[in-house]
């Protein structure tokens, strides 16, 4: 059987003794090659969660295998075939496009990193300004240097916060597109937090629905449609949201 | 295993280097505070040493002259190592802080340890590019030449670089725990050990009380040691030994609290948004 991307279990964090867990009990699979979505509303966890999984936060119980390592005492044996994305954690602004992929080859050990860094900035088309220090960037232009950061290891597992937040239509749609490509060419396993549900939608082939913490519903996108009768999945999120999922599923 | 630690170090030089190598204000910025401090006080002491021009001179034979202008242009230049390494150290994890890269770093294949690695040559680096150019003009102004301390210079420079590391450790260790809040100390931490590091007077002019503060610093045990090289043409060999022991406790118990702090981090979720 295929080590799976990522095993969850019982995965919780309490930021203060005898408070409400910021996460409760998240227990899931991701197998290798499936992009999954991290749903919620602002507050449900999905960020603790993404932390949780980077080995940036040390869960209160439970444990996370990635890529067949566990995060509490080999964290380091993933990490270097993990990658994360996140529009809300920068690249040293100063450094240039070019010199932050070169920063972030070494230190992902990326063989034949010239030629890698040649190749993202062909794919994700940033030779206009791949001279340029990275604070100058538009926020489009940042989100594709932060994907081409998030790829320079080709990842077989890679973790993404709202990676198309701020993003024009066009350029979302181009992220999306990459993406795609990506696990489809690499099979690598994604994990996408998102409030974007046309994303998810397109993305995701299973969905965590996350409110309060706690995993309150799951499954792919289409059985969700099914299962609370609706035509899009920004309807099913406003239901989970807003408390209607009961009525909703009744 | 050797390698890619070695790589990863390199990595994070590189997002240093990178930076000097295109403004030359941040490499004019290393070298002028060694170097104005540096002409300061070699007025200063050309003046008590020597008098004025056209007026009284000192009654000091010129021998003792030459010894107490080395004695201070000494103690600053020594001094210098320890502030630069401090702050080579501590502004480099900083440029990290304020440009809210650690997320990124932390969740990369790089060990707390190289982090630590990588931080302690760029600290080597700046120290070099700062007080190397104040004691060629040291040399070149005032005649005085650290080097003529002979090869237990390599021994002080080494000591109190290592100090400086220390220091550095534990300003980063409150960086993690208070964030950018703690970024004054970066600057100022160590100019508050100088009273009590012996740099231009001996430990014995210190209060009885105060002299077992000082001699439980690793500098003070340096400077000690260079004012014997320089005034009685010996090398203190009990306070070279103090130096590097005392050196490796304040290591240890820096990198123990730096150690503490960067885990309290991860559990209390610090990582993500230290720079805010």
């Amino acid at each position: 059987m295929e080590t799976p991307a990522l095993l969850v279990e019982g995965l919780t964090k309490t930021y203060t003794p005898g408070a409400k867990p910021a996460v409760e009990s998240l227990t899931f699979t991701l197998p290798m090659g499936e992009t999954w979505g991290l749903l919620g509303g602002n507050g449900a966890g999905k960020s603790t969660t993404i932390a949780m999984l980077l080995g940036l936060l040390v869960p209160s119980a439970g444990r996370v295998l990635a890529l067949g390592h566990d995060m509490a005492t080999d964290r380091f044996a993933a990490l270097a075939r993990m990658n994360f994305s996140s529009p809300y954690i920068a690249l040293p602004h100063r450094l240039t496009v070019e010199e932050n992929l070169r920063v972030y080859a070494h230190l992902y050990g990326v063989p034949e990193a010239e030629r890698r860094i040649a190749e993202l900035v062909e794919e994700f088309a940033l030779g206009e300004f791949a001279k340029r220090p990275a604070g100058q960037l538009s926020a489009g232009q940042k989100t594709r240097v932060a994907l081409a950061k998030a790829l320079i290891n080709k990842p077989a597992l890679l973790l993404l916060d709202e990676p198309t937040a701020s993003l024009d239509p066009d350029t979302g749609d181009w992220v999306r597109s990459t993406l795609e490509r990506y696990r489809a060419a690499e099979g690598a396993a994604m994990l996408l937090a998102s409030h974007n549900m046309g994303e998810v939608e397109r993305l995701c082939a299973n969905v965590l629905m996350l409110k309060g913490g706690r995993v309150v519903d799951a499954g792919s996108p289409s059985a969700l449609l099914e299962k609370y009768g609706r035509d899009d999945l920004e309807e099913v999120f406003l239901d989970i949201a807003r408390g209607r999922a009961q009525a909703a599923v009744a | 295993m050797a390698g890619s630690s070695a790589r990863r170090i390199w990595g994070l030089m590189y997002r240093h280097l990178a930076l000097y190598r295109r403004s030359w204000p941040r490499v004019l910025e290393l070298m002028y505070w060694p170097v104005l401090q540096m002409v300061v006080w070699g007025f200063v002491t050309a003046y008590l040493a020597f008098g004025a021009p056209g007026g009284t001179a000192r009654e000091l034979p010129g021998n003792a002259a030459t010894i107490a202008a080395g004695v201070l242009l000494g103690g600053v230049l020594l001094w210098e190592v320890t502030l630069r390494s401090q702050m080579g150290f501590a502004i480099s994890f900083l440029e990290e802080v304020w440009s809210r890269n650690l997320g990124h770093l932390f969740v990369s294949p790089l060990r707390p340890w190289e982090l630590v690695a990588g931080l302690a040559v760029m600290s080597v680096l700046r120290t070099l590019a700062g007080v190397g150019p104040a004691m060629v003009l040291a040399f070149l102004l005032y005649g005085f030449g650290v080097w003529t301390l002979g090869p237990v210079l390599l021994v002080f420079l080494a000591a109190l670089m290592a100090m400086g590391w220390a220091v550095a450790l534990a300003v980063t260790a409150l960086i993690l725990r208070h964030g950018a809040g703690a970024e004054a100390l970066a600057w100022g931490v160590t100019f508050g050990l100088a009273p009590f590091a012996a740099v231009f007077y001996p430990v014995a002019v210190l209060p009885a009380w105060l002299q077992p503060v000082a001699l439980s610093i690793p500098a003070a045990h340096v400077f000690e040691g260079m004012r014997a090289a320089l005034i009685e043409g010996r090398i203190a060999w009990d306070h070279l030994a103090w130096a590097v022991v005392l050196d490796g406790i304040w290591l240890a118990v820096a990198a123990w609290i730096f150690l503490a702090q960067f885990h309290s981090a991860r559990v209390r979720g610090a990582l993500l948004n230290i720079g805010e």
